[in-house]
């Protein structure tokens, strides 16, 4: 890269605007660092409370932030990081993500002993890591966080320190994680090798002007195996339940949504952007063996965690549905269908393992379907609003999940993939059985042991609160978040040489692909 | 404001009157009997309110009536599109006519979780009026799979030994089934641009889509089978009997009553009305699994040792003859099914609240429990004849004018269809009569049927309802039909032209 000639109009040095770009991130890495240096202040006792809530603050300055950001979309850091519609949709729904989860760890804090610094801090930058996932647009950089929010998560999930299940699940997400990020890094200096550029829209437009050589197709298929891993897409699968079961449950709600979008955004840049060749069949099979393996998977589990594991493998299969789809005006509504869906599931499973997390009570004791036998009648409100996220993983009208399955389906039968589209929906009446027998448990049985469920804290209250709205704001009203999502679908299409208003604003000499 | 003012409303008004009811009931305290006379009030509320819909109808008009289309969500180009013809307003009057009924037949036999029960059957009562009002087939697709939650929940958690088993394998099945109607809305948007069903079945009717020809017998089957399966039509029928001896009596009526015309509904709604050729071409095989269905579910109702089996297993019969006059493609037959359903809806609701009067009484439904009620309890035994005798068929109850129509619509259309049906009204008389002989006749045998108590007050009123509007259908049907004959006319047109081109070729 020492031959790059950097044109005149191309700015090295970092200007104001630029760290408006990456504004959130940088609150939110403040707040981490904050949290970090306060921990060994402050005392035990007090330091679970006040530090939880320097977290939220942190993540609350994030959104408001992200407003800011959004306010000056453009280019950053010599056009690495992209600020646009799409990269603010998946700020707000990671940072969002993570307030939610810091709500509702509060008092699972308390009640595993876990000593609380690391732990928001690690949440805290983590988020930096995703969020920066979905705005950068130069594929090292995707890597780097990719990295950040990987680390993060490997020791959140181990944050169970005394149970040997959360350890074991920790080292296999390390172990296997760090092998998929390498296949994702592989695949980076192939395609650099191939096109001559990490850019982005660099590449996209090196592709469309010349021939696609095979390098190219290695490349696609590498970089699909490191994201595929990170989310949990069939037949890079197998982790999942282990890990679920064994990291602690608000985590689990905050690693099968957040680093699930921003891997799924940085998915929608290199295959929507890029117009990645050959991707139909690769994308096609593993929506449909994500589908069926999750759901055939989730059958037979009697542990509600490693359930809801399996249940998200199958919820990344029919995101990918939206995925195959080819044809500028397809990939508009595949584009804005696979964000609403990320949003949707992000509600619902955040809330579920809220729910969980609170029910599981200290060392998370009760996680057996046997466990939640007569919930309805013990404690009706919790087994309200977690058959209402139950409801809406099936997919039942009136709930953010049956708007998300309904676009994913009506995308890929406009797409004419009606055979993915059957697969779908048999294995989506399938996957109802098992969220079914959830709900049948609740209600339908009598609790043969006495399980005290503590009242609902506040801050997890609000948690619950927050998903449930969210959960059923998006299946009454969907049209706003659909709307914006179809907004930005539109800006991240690759656009047609010399129609763009972006590219125009900051050209990039022909220079800069050339080695 | 007059009616006129409001006429736009005023199904969006009855749909959504019994949720908010069971909104306010979420909210209202655990006093059980308050509970009860709000749940009641407000069905009978919405009752009253529906009633506005058949006094202000216009009969002699075929199309769509009390219309309301307001964009709901605009990409997908989702309408809330309200509206109603001759063939679905009197499936609203009759949901709003039996929930009522069935908060009354609920007033003592659920002492247990309470409110939820009302909750539920209220949010019931609002997703089976929006199937039958819903003009956008998203949002009859929405309502379709809403009624599927409350029920499921109403068997699993009021119902009896077996509940869990029966409510899962209700769900399962319909879920199952139901998707592949997702599937073939998902294709029509896809190439129409709308939900709408009165724009779809246009752009059909104009050959607008090239690519719908080849598609059309798959489109047919999606909607198809999630419509038997509802019916049910044999072989897709196994869940019902299941279903009805789990469910609580209130869950029982409705399914009977009101659940299983979603599927016939449908049939005629969105089978004969968006795929007129391939209604045309499928109906030999359907009509035989129709017969199939009526004999078969009269037989095996004659063995039955349990009362709300054999019940079950007579619904299965009766909706035969629904599905038999549905694709008989003639202006009898479908005006015989549409009053088959009414008048199977009230009787059999009625058949089912009795059965469930005894089942509080003795805990049991096994025939061979009983015998000699007539003498214990008269009042009872009078209203149970009166409603078997609508049930079988006899002149000037309901049940009559509908199998009358559907027999001669079926001989018109193929004289072997209407002589095999017409022994399914001989079954049923063989079979309802023989279980009402051996339940209410001859000497009592079982000590602990002597004590038990006559109707109460709250049953009577359950009951004679049921009775008088099983009496009012036979003596006058013209009052009902006089609304459901033009729609069916209209429903009939693409079938004339068939008649026409094949002719005229």
């Amino acid at each position: 890269m020492t031959s790059l000639i950097l044109p005149a109009g191309l700015q090295t040095i970092p200007q104001g605007v630029d760290y408006i770009r990456i504004l959130p991130e940088l609150i939110l890495s403040a707040f981490g660092i904050v949290v970090m240096v306060l921990d060994p202040l402050v005392d035990e006792k007090k330091s679970q409370k006040l530090l939880g809530y320097i977290g939220f603050a942190g993540t609350v300055a994030g959104l408001l932030s992200t407003w800011y950001m959004a306010q000056s979309p453009g280019l950053a850091f010599s056009n690495m990081v992209k600020v646009d519609a799409y990269s603010v949709f998946f700020h707000f729904l990671i940072i969002g993500i993570a307030a939610v989860v810091i709500l509702s760890s509060f008092e699972y804090m308390e009640v595993q002993r876990i000593r609380a610094g690391e732990y928001y801090a690690l949440i805290l930058f983590g988020a930096v890591g995703m969020a920066l996932m979905s705005s950068a647009v130069e594929l090292v950089l995707i890597f780097i966080a990719l990295e950040i929010s990987s680390i993060s998560t490997y020791i959140l999930t181990g944050f169970r320190r005394n149970e040997a299940a959360s350890s074991e699940s920790s080292l296999k997400y390390f172990l296997l994680g760090s092998f998929a990020t390498a296949f994702f890094l592989y695949g980076v200096a192939l395609m650099f090798g191939a096109t001559g550029s990490t850019n982005i829209d660099l590449i996209s437009q090196k592709l469309q002007a010349g021939p696609v050589v095979l390098l190219v197709y290695v490349a696609m298929a590498l970089m699909f195996v490191g994201l595929g891993f990170k989310v949990a897409a069939a037949p890079f699968h197998i982790w999942t339940p282990d890990v679920y079961e064994g990291a602690p449950a608000p985590i689990v709600g905050f690693m099968s949504t957040a680093p699930k979008a921003a891997a799924f955004a940085v998915l929608l840049r290199v295959v929507f952007t890029i117009n990645a060749p050959g991707r139909f069949w690769i994308l096609w099979v593993a929506a449909a063996l994500s589908m069926t393996l999750g759901n055939v998977g989730a059958l037979v589990q009697n542990n509600i965690k490693r359930l809801l594991a399996y249940s998200s493998i199958a919820h990344a299969g029919y995101l990918l549905m939206a995925f195959a789809v080819t044809g500028s005006e397809n990939s508009v509504s595949g584009i804005s269908a696979a964000m609403f869906y990320t949003a949707a599931y992000a509600a619902m499973n955040v809330g579920a393992f809220a729910v969980i997390g609170h029910f599981g009570n200290a060392g998370e004791r009760y996680v057996s379907l046997e466990d939640y036998e007569g919930l309805g009648r013990t404690s009706p409100l919790l087994a309200a609003t977690l058959t209402i996220f139950l409801l809406s993983l099936i997919g039942i009208p009136m709930t953010g999940g049956f708007f998300a399955k309904f676009y994913v389906f009506s995308t890929a039968v406009k797409a004419h993939l009606i055979w993915l589209t059957l697969i779908g929906v048999v294995n989506s009446a399938v996957g109802a059985y098992y969220y079914l027998r959830i709900i049948v448990v609740m209600y339908m049985r009598e609790s043969r042991q006495k399980i005290a469920v503590s009242s609902i804290p506040f801050g997890l209250g609000t948690a619950l609160a927050v998903s449930f709205v969210a959960t059923l704001y998006l299946g009454i009203l969907p049209g706003r978040v659909l709307q914006y999502a179809q907004q930005s679908a539109q800006e991240l299409l690759p656009q047609a040489p010399g129609a763009s208003a972006k590219i125009v604003q900051t050209p990039l000499p022909a220079a800069i692909s050339r080695p | 404001m007059n009616a006129d003012s409001w006429s736009p409303y005023i199904l969006t008004f009855v749909t959504f009157a019994p949720l908010v009811g069971a909104l306010l009931l979420m909210v209202f305290p655990r006093r059980d009997r308050d509970i009860r006379i709000f749940a009641l009030v407000f069905s009978l509320l919405t009752f009253l309110l529906s009633l506005h819909l058949p006094v202000h109808f216009h009969r002699s008009q075929a199309g769509f009536q009390y219309e309301l289309d307001r964009a709901w969500i605009s990409t997908p180009n989702i309408h809330y599109h309200m509206g109603i013809d001759g063939i679905s307003l009197w499936l609203v009057v009759l949901t709003t006519f039996l929930t009522p009924l069935c908060v009354l037949i609920s007033w003592q036999s659920v002492h247990d979780r309470v409110k939820e029960f009302f909750i539920l059957l209220l949010i019931l009562e609002t997703a089976l009026i929006g199937v039958f009002t819903a003009l956008d087939l998203f949002l009859f697709y929405f309502f379709w799979e809403a009624t599927l939650i409350p029920m499921a929940l109403l068997i699993g958690i009021f119902g009896h030994e077996r509940k869990v088993y029966a409510a899962v394998k209700f769900f399962m099945y319909t879920m199952i089934a139901s998707v592949f109607m997702l599937a073939a809305i998902l294709w029509l948007y896809a190439h129409t641009g709308s939900f709408d069903f009165v724009v779809i079945r246009d752009e059909i009717a104009r050959g607008a889509l090239p690519s719908f020809p080849a598609a059309a017998q798959w489109l047919f089957l999606g909607f198809f089978l999630a419509f038997a399966v509802k019916v049910p039509l044999f072989p897709f029928h196994t869940w019902l009997p299941d279903a009805h001896v789990e469910a609580p009596t209130a869950g029982s009526v409705l399914l009977a009553g009101v659940l299983l015309k979603m599927g016939t509904y449908g049939m005629l709604r969105f089978n004969l009305g968006l795929f007129p050729e391939q209604a045309r071409r499928n109906a030999p095989w359907i009509m035989i699994l129709a017969l199939i269905g009526i004999i078969y579910g009269a037989l095996v109702a004659m063995v039955q040792p349990n009362m709300k089996k054999l019940i079950a297993y007579s619904s299965i019969s009766h909706l035969g003859f629904v599905v038999l006059g549905i694709f008989s493609f003639t202006q009898a037959g479908l005006n015989g099914a549409m009053f088959i359903m009414l008048a199977h809806g009230v009787s059999t609701g009625g058949l089912f609240m009795l059965t469930g009067i005894l089942h509080e009484r003795r805990h049991t439904y096994e025939i061979s429990e009983f015998g000699g009620l007539a003498s214990t309890m008269p009042v009872y035994a009078a209203s149970y004849l009166f409603i078997v005798l609508a049930s079988v068929g006899l002149p000037l109850l309901n049940g009559f004018v509908g199998e009358f129509l559907v027999l001669s619509g079926a001989f018109q259309d193929r004289p072997i269809y209407g002589i095999l049906a017409a022994t399914g009204v001989i079954w049923s008389a063989c079979y309802l009569l023989w279980m009402y002989q051996r339940v209410f006749f001859g000497q009592v045998t079982h000590s602990a049927n002597n004590s038990l108590h006559d109707l109460f007050a709250f049953e009577k009123w359950a009951i004679w309802p049921c009775a008088v509007a099983a009496l009012v259908m036979g003596v006058a049907p013209i009052l009902w039909l006089g609304a459901i004959d033009p729609a069916v006319q209209a429903a009939l047109s693409p079938f004339s032209q068939f008649v026409g081109q094949v002719v005229g070729q």
